[in-house]
Parts: structure tokens; C-alpha cells; sequence
């Protein structure tokens, strides 16, 4: 069971790797929980890349509807057409615009789909897909058609458990929890995309890194992503790795908030915590 | 099969259905965890659990199902036991080629046949039995290419029974006290609570009657569905014992507030009196009696606090905490005063539900507000207990 074998410029733990495998062998959705900055959306793409299949990415807003996805009637592009009488509007199909679900049922080949931020949509939004989802097909009342998937996509969804999603859809996924990479997963992560990096300025940083995301009293703990942007600013700006440990440059990267920039820079670089207890230390 | 597992799983309370008991008889039969009880443990938990909430349940039930049972994997670990690393065996052109052409079935046969017999007790060097070094078909750090290599490197996979015992999940379990990692997933059950967003919608009569003023050019009228909306106040305690909480719970506000959309939010300290502190230093406020004439009763109140005080706090004219602040009225009737006022409401404490029956001011403001944890179990609860009404029909 070996059809998804990562990527290069993708480092994933064979947990994922196996449980990719289950839900493409099952052909079920794979369901990717994480924190922000995981990778999550990151893993759709290398599983195309890997697999060979193209992506189609669907991004899920607050107002989508499961509907959309399937496809949409334009109603108001008939009716106007209707009006200025200058087209054949008898054909109901070229106002059936398909969304993309229907998009990557329709293909010729098949197809991985994204359907990414699940839990944005409406709490209903994950019912109204589950027979779709499981039978792979839908009916188009408009023009009696019936689109149903020559080959399953591979489906991965991603949610960032925003909302609860419910059981039925539950029900039907594989599960995967990507959990925040350790220190070795990580530098590893810093490679594939800095391979040229020194490797005592990748140390430095990391333990910068992971000793800012100890704070307990952070408003945003930075993610992976803030960390490659990080390390990016430094090795732009040719920052040396004594640097690094002597103070913080580039602090904006890894710190949105200006309570977090606070908060780290009053700790000590000697890399006590100003957490809670020493504070309160300070009020007594 | 195994279905022990299945009632274990149950019996901790992970919701598993038939329905993905079956997906995993599937994945199993199609041998997809490759014969390995540790990504039998991957697989299974993909395919059964859905929440990493439950994964720390999850490895209970699983700890107490396979416990016990004799892998592939500790047999591997015995061989390698018997197994000494030497230096690497390094053989000429022609020795390989020699070698070469054994074929793997053969291999395989000859592997069995040498498990069986136990031949691999400190193997050094030889042709045939497992063994470090050697020419053998099996074995590590050696040379034959149609081998069964055994260890070496080291495995990526730890063993299954010792993840599940390292129980690395246990803080993301939901009986926990909320931490600020669980915030978010806090706020996704307030968030039941929470409106379902605009629509856009033709209204067609209107279409019909602009239409038909304007000699039967098309005029489309869309118009917005209103939101629903739902009415939250937060009241907190801050200062004294619940401290440690405010940051934690003041988070929560400020992330909730983005998403409801009328929102209310006050602090008190211990107990409320006749001010409502609007923000956390305590130093505006407003009157609580004009709160309680002004606003409409449908608001959902979400009361935040310890409820652990001197008695006296509750009861006593005069009897708030600052010395600097004198009441007329109790505290207790008070909250009897805000409890009858917005019948949808519910206090969340950070003290575990077992503790609440040894404080007295406990006991009393339970008796006033229905009481629940500050945990992802207990704001769930509460939640629900709010969306479903129930507030109203609480003593």
C-alpha cells in the first residue's frame, strides 16, 4: 500500500505517511486536524505531487454552501440573456456551472481534491456533503443529469477544529492529528527548505524558537510557518548565530502581538521564562 | 476478532460506531497495517478515532486489549538481543556474486527453519544462521543482497504498546482543566451558541413589482437574511484566589467577542455587588441594578468564578471583600436578582466538580446558578444546557 511516498520538500512522519495510504486505499476522505502552521494544506499538494494527479482546492468561507460545491444554476445569467434575446437560453446546461466537487467527479483522471478549512462553512455544511462524499455522486434536477465520479478523487479536508464537526461525517473519514514537530522534526522541516543553511544558526534559532513557545502566557504561539519566515530574515539578513543568542532580531516574524514582543523581551536571554511565578515574585 | 478492543474502546468511553468498526476490518483485510501491531495502532486509531481529544483514551483501551500480546516486533527485539554489532564484513567481487544467487523464497525458508531452532544466540560472522556480519541470508550489518535484514538502522516506528503507554495525549484529554492550548477548541463550543451567517436571497415579489414599474426591464431585488444573532454577557471574577484564571478567561472573552454578535462583558471580585466592573483593573464601572432594568432578558449569561469566599461575602451587608467597598445589599441577593433576570444562564468554575460539595459558598451559588467545570467537558455541557433552554426550567 504504497501509492502516496511524500515528497521531497514535504517531510511528514510515517504515521501520516500510513494513514494517507489508508484512506486513499479505502477511499475515504482523509481528515487532517493540527494546529496552525502544520502543514496541513501543504500535505494536499504533496500528495499530488506525489501521487501525480492534479489538485483542485476548495476553500471553505463562512458563507459556502455545500451546494456551491457541487454546482451552481445561474438563474440571473439566463434570465438576463432571456431579456436581451440574443442567446438560445433553451439549453439549461451551459447556466449549469459546476463547483468544485462536481469538478473533480467530472474529470477524466483522477483527481486529489482539497476541501480546505472545513470548519469555517456552517455547522450543517459537512452533512450536507456526506452522501456525495460517500457515493461519489449527485443529481443535477435541472437538467436530470447525473454526475457521478469515474474514478474516486482522493479527498483530504482540513479543519483547524474551529467548530465541532459532526459524527456522521466523522463517521466516514480517516483521522489523522499532525502534532507540533520536535526539535529534530523541525530542524529537518528548516532543511528542506534552507538546505544551505548553517547548521549552528539553525541551532540557535530552534532553541530561540521552542524556548518563546514554552511561554504559557503567549497570545499566538508561532507556528512552523513564522519559523521559516524567521530564519529567512535571518539568513537575508546575514545574521551571525552569536547574534542570534544574544538577542532576538527579527522578532516581528516569529511575534504578532505586541503583548508576546513584551513579554519575551523582558525575560532574560539566560532563557528564564517570565512566566506566572516570577512575576508575581516581583509583585510581593 | 479482537472485538474485545471494540468494547474496551467503548467501556472508555471513546465513541467508536460499528459502522468504522467495519471501515477497520476492511483496512485489515486488505492488509494495509502491513502486519504490525504498531501501525495496526496508527490505523486503527485513524479510522476509530476522530477526535485527538479521545486519543488519550484511546491508548488506555488499547493498553488494556494488547497488553499482553506477543509481536512480531518484541521477537525482533529478542533476536536482536542475541545480536552483537561488529565491524562491517566487507567481501570480494566474486563472493558476492556467489551470493547473489540465492533466491529470497529460499531465504525466507531458511530464515524460519534458523528462528526455530533458535540460532541466533551471539552469531558472529558464519554462512548460515542470523547473525551480525556474516554472509548469511539474515541478519544485520552484513552482506547478501537477497537478505533479511534485521534492525538495523534504527526502526522509525516505536513499539505500539509503548506509545500507548507514554499516554502522550493526556493533555489534549477533555476532563482537563482548560489550559491556553484548548483555548480555541473552548471557544468552538461557545461557538454553538453562535449565528449562521448572511444569505443573499432574490426576493421575488419585489423583482416582480420594480420589474413591473420599470415596463418589464429586469430589475433583480436581493435582500439579507438577518443574522441570528446570539446575546452572550460574561461576567468574571478577577483578583484573589481566581488570579491564575483571569488571563485565561479574559482570552476567552476577548477571542469570543469577535464572534457574537452582541456581547457584553463584566468583572467582579469574588462576588457582585451593586457595581459591575467593565474592564479587568476594576476601575470603570457600571451600576448593576441599571444593567439588570436596561438590558433584555434573552441575553445567555455566562457567569466565570471559583465561588469559593467567606460566607460572609455572600450574606452579609458590608460584607464584600475590599475593605474600601461597602454594600447595602448581600451578595446573595444579588445574584438571586441576576438569576431572575436572565433565566439562560450558567456559572463555570475552574474547580473540579468533587471539590464543590466541601465550600460552602459553592454549595450556595450552585443551588442559585446551574454549575458547571471550566473544561472542554463542562463548557460543552454548559453550552448545550444554554442552547437547549434548560436554564429555564433549572430551580
Amino acid at each position: 500500500m504504497d501509492f502516496f511516498k511524500g515528497t521531497s520538500d514535504y517531510v511528514l512522519s510515517p504515521e501520516l505517511k500510513d494513514n494517507v495510504n489508508v484512506s486513499i486505499a479505502l477511499g475515504r476522505p482523509l481528515l487532517v486536524k493540527g494546529e496552525p502552521g502544520t502543514g496541513k494544506t501543504l500535505l494536499a499538494h504533496s500528495i499530488a505531487e506525489s501521487v501525480g494527479r492534479p489538485l483542485i482546492i476548495w476553500n471553505i468561507k463562512s458563507t459556502t454552501k455545500a451546494r456551491e460545491g457541487l454546482y451552481v444554476y445561474d438563474t440571473v445569467q439566463r434570465l438576463n440573456d432571456a431579456r436581451f434575446g440574443d442567446k438560445d437560453i433553451t439549453d439549461i446546461k451551459q447556466y449549469i456551472k459546476l463547483g468544485k466537487l462536481g469538478e473533480s467527479f467530472a474529470a477524466a483522471e483522477q483527481m486529489v481534491l482539497l476541501i480546505d478549512e472545513v470548519d469555517k462553512a456552517d455547522i450543517e455544511f459537512p452533512n450536507d456533503l456526506l452522501n456525495e462524499l460517500d457515493e461519489m455522486s449527485f443529481y443535477i434536477p435541472e437538467t436530470g443529469e447525473t454526475i457521478k465520479a469515474i474514478h474516486r478523487p482522493i479527498v483530504i479536508i482540513t479543519s483547524n477544529s474551529e467548530k465541532e464537526l459532526p459524527d456522521p461525517f466523522l463517521r466516514r473519514c480517516v483521522f489523522h492529528y499532525i502534532e507540533f514537530p520536535s526539535e529534530s522534526l523541525m530542524e529537518e522541516i528548516v532543511y528542506v527548505h534552507f538546505p544551505e543553511i548553517e547548521k549552528k544558526l539553525l541551532r540557535e534559532c530552534l532553541k530561540k524558537f521552542y524556548w518563546i513557545r514554552q511561554f504559557d502566557m503567549l497570545r499566538k504561539k508561532p507556528s512552523t510557518s513564522e519559523l521559516i519566515d524567521w530564519v529567512q530574515a535571518l539568513t537575508v539578513g546575514g545574521i551571525s548565530p552569536s547574534k542570534v543568542e544574544k538577542e532576538l532580531p527579527f522578532l516581528g516574524t516569529l511575534l504578532k502581538k505586541k503583548e508576546d514582543t513584551d513579554l519575551v523581551a523582558q525575560s532574560s536571554p539566560g532563557h528564564h521564562g517570565f512566566n506566572t511565578s516570577i512575576r508575581t515574585r516581583n509583585v510581593y | 476478532m479482537f472485538i474485545n478492543f471494540f468494547f474496551n474502546l467503548k467501556a472508555h468511553g471513546v465513541p467508536v460506531s460499528l459502522h468504522e468498526w467495519i471501515t477497520l476490518h476492511h483496512a485489515l483485510s486488505q492488509n494495509l497495517n502491513d502486519c504490525s501491531l504498531t501501525r495496526f495502532y496508527h490505523v486503527a486509531r485513524s479510522i476509530l478515532v476522530k477526535n485527538e481529544i479521545f486519543f488519550d483514551r484511546y491508548d488506555l483501551a488499547f493498553l488494556d486489549t494488547f497488553k499482553d500480546i506477543e509481536t512480531t516486533d518484541e521477537m525482533l527485539e529478542k533476536i536482536l538481543e542475541g545480536l552483537k554489532k561488529v565491524k562491517e564484513l566487507r567481501l570480494s567481487e566474486e563472493e558476492k556474486r556467489q551470493i547473489d544467487e540465492l533466491d529470497l523464497d529460499e531465504v525466507l525458508r531458511n530464515f524460519e527453519e534458523q528462528l526455530r531452532q533458535g540460532h541466533f544466540k551471539n552469531h558472529v560472522g558464519g554462512n548460515r544462521a542470523i547473525g551480525t556480519g556474516g554472509r548469511s541470508t539474515q541478519g544485520a550489518w552484513g552482506y547478501n543482497p537477497a537478505g533479511i535484514r534485521i534492525g538495523q538502522g534504527e526502526s522509525r516506528h516505536k513499539r505500539a504498546v509503548q506509545i500507548a503507554e507514554k499516554r502522550s495525549f493526556r493533555n489534549y484529554s477533555s476532563s482537563v482543566t482548560l489550559d491556553t492550548r484548548q483555548m480555541k477548541v473552548a471557544l468552538a463550543h461557545l461557538r454553538a451558541l453562535l449565528p449562521i451567517g448572511p444569505e443573499e436571497k432574490l426576493n421575488l415579489e419585489a423583482t416582480i413589482d420594480a420589474t413591473s414599474k420599470n415596463a418589464g426591464e429586469i430589475e433583480l431585488i436581493w435582500e439579507n437574511k438577518e443574522k441570528k444573532a446570539a446575546k452572550v454577557i460574561l461576567m468574571m471574577d478577577v483578583g484573589g484566589s481566581m488570579t491564575p484564571y483571569a488571563r485565561m478567561v479574559e482570552r476567552l472573552f476577548s477571542a469570543a467577542s469577535s464572534q457574537i454578535s452582541r456581547f457584553k462583558h463584566f468583572y467582579f471580585h469574588n462576588c457582585v455587588y451593586q457595581d459591575l466592573w467593565t474592564d479587568i483593573e476594576r476601575r470603570d464601572s457600571i451600576n448593576t441594578g441599571e444593567l439588570l432594568k436596561s438590558e433584555d432578558s434573552d441575553y445567555k449569561l455566562i457567569m466565570v468564578g471559583d465561588a469559593e469566599m467567606a460566607p460572609s461575602e455572600l450574606t452579609w451587608v458590608n460584607g464584600a471583600v475590599d475593605y474600601w467597598y461597602h454594600n447595602d445589599v448581600p451578595g446573595l441577593v444579588w445574584l438571586q436578582r441576576i438569576r431572575e433576570k436572565f433565566r439562560d444562564s450558567i456559572w463555570l468554575t475552574p474547580i473540579q466538580k468533587r471539590a464543590w460539595g466541601y465550600v460552602q459558598t459553592t454549595r450556595m451559588i450552585a443551588d442559585i446558578f446551574p454549575m458547571f467545570e471550566l473544561t472542554l467537558d463542562g463548557l460543552d455541557d454548559g453550552v448545550k444546557f444554554l442552547m437547549q433552554g434548560k436554564g429555564r426550567i433549572h430551580a
